[in-house]
């Protein structure tokens, strides 16, 4: 070692590499994880949504008949559209991560991870057929 | 007869250079060379000056956690011939300070280890008279996979949210806090969900799930931290409602 070194061996001058702004663009998984996190911004929008349309049906046929029409315009179209893909993205990757959180027991057994993921699929498509059942049923 | 393949290696030698470079060295591979016996060659037989550490070479130790392609791998666990032809670029861990070409500073892990305190906690130990402290495979199977643990690191490395925040106390920590916390013979839990529920513990996870995808033990690190959430906010909501720990 000599004086003009910046290091000595028991002082070494350390490389602190700095992250990259776009750090989530360096592994699909990365992006998949900001993409589901970006969702939530949708699944809001849906429950804006919703409350739009009770206040509609609170406020009597007409504002139901004309929030109709607004709903029917492109843009809000394109935006529930895009909303939709979200909240599907949202509920398919939720699921996905939920075994890994839960530990559910029956008895001594621990229930295996895939029945945790099936279960919520089987609990998705009974909402879903309570939902169906009362929108198409109740003609 | 051996195949030979190109090894992209970074190196930063603080005393000459102030960023990091990369030096390429071809090696000869079969099928069973890890990538670290290949650094082993480049160290023996082509650039003494090479420094990276290593110990057991068979995945145990957690000395040999390193960047291969960009991803975090155990050099030792690594195979060469699964990257032909090659060229395979070796960098350092992420998220970590370099000291030199392939060494990293590990003080931070070691200092957040110990906050958890990662060992049994007795309140008051049993005179051993009365024998050991007892376990049926059920008890030992609710923090096995949690033991697994060798501290090497990958998880971190794989974690933006710690490249982005180094306090947060990160995935290692978190399941090993919890490979004692879910033993039955562990009376420390109460000590460690401080430390824990702090906002650089549990709540600073985001759920990207990348620690527990690059474990070479298979850990699930990313698992531990929301069972742990889960834990959290139930003892939460037991102290709001009931105080005084009834």
């Amino acid at each position: 070692m000599n004086e003009t070194e910046s290091s000595t061996p028991y002082h070494p001058r350390w490389l602190r590499p700095r992250m990259s702004t776009y750090w989530w663009l360096e592994k699909p998984a990365y992006l998949t994880f900001m993409l589901r996190e970006g969702s939530c911004v949708f699944v809001g929008w849906f429950a804006v949504y919703l409350l739009l349309l009770l206040d509609a049906l609170l406020e009597g046929p007409l504002a139901y008949e004309l929030f109709l029409a607004w709903s029917a315009t492109p843009w809000v179209l394109l935006l529930n559209i895009v909303t939709l893909a979200f909240v599907v993205f949202h509920a398919i990757t939720f699921f996905q991560a939920a075994p890994q959180a839960m530990v559910v027991r029956i008895g001594r057994m621990r229930v295996s991870p895939q029945a945790v993921l099936l279960g919520h699929y089987a609990g998705w498509v009974v909402v879903s057929a309570i939902v169906a059942f009362v929108l198409l049923g109740a003609r | 007869m051996s195949n030979r393949i190109t090894l992209q290696i970074a190196r930063y030698r603080p005393e000459q250079e102030s960023e990091q470079t990369f030096d390429e060295y071809e090696v000869p591979y079969s099928k069973e060379t890890a990538i670290l016996d290949g650094l082993n060659y480049v160290k023996d037989a082509l650039d003494g000056t090479l420094a990276y550490r290593w110990s057991c070479r068979m995945g145990i130790c957690g000395s040999c956690g390193m960047t291969v392609n960009g991803e975090p791998k155990l050099t030792c666990a690594t195979f060469l011939a699964d990257y032909a032809p090659g060229p395979v670029r070796v960098e350092p861990l992420r998220n970590f300070p370099v000291i030199r070409d392939l060494v990293v500073d590990i003080g931070d892990f070691m200092q957040k280890l110990v906050r958890v305190k990662p060992w049994l906690v007795r309140a008051a130990e049993k005179p051993v008279s009365e024998g050991e402290y007892r376990q049926t495979p059920e008890q030992l199977e609710d923090y096995k996979q949690y033991s697994m643990c060798i501290n090497c690191m990958l998880c971190y490395a794989a974690c933006p949210v710690y490249g982005l925040d180094p306090h947060f106390i990160g995935p290692a920590a978190i399941a090993l806090a919890q490979r004692y916390n879910l033993d039955n013979r562990d009376e420390g839990s109460t000590e460690r969900m401080r430390v824990l529920s702090e906002h650089e513990g549990i709540w600073a996870c985001t759920f990207v799930g990348e620690c527990t995808k690059v474990c070479p033990k298979h850990v699930d690190p990313a698992g531990a931290i929301q069972r742990y959430k889960l834990t959290a906010a139930i003892d939460s909501m037991k102290s709001f409602f009931a105080p005084r720990g009834a």
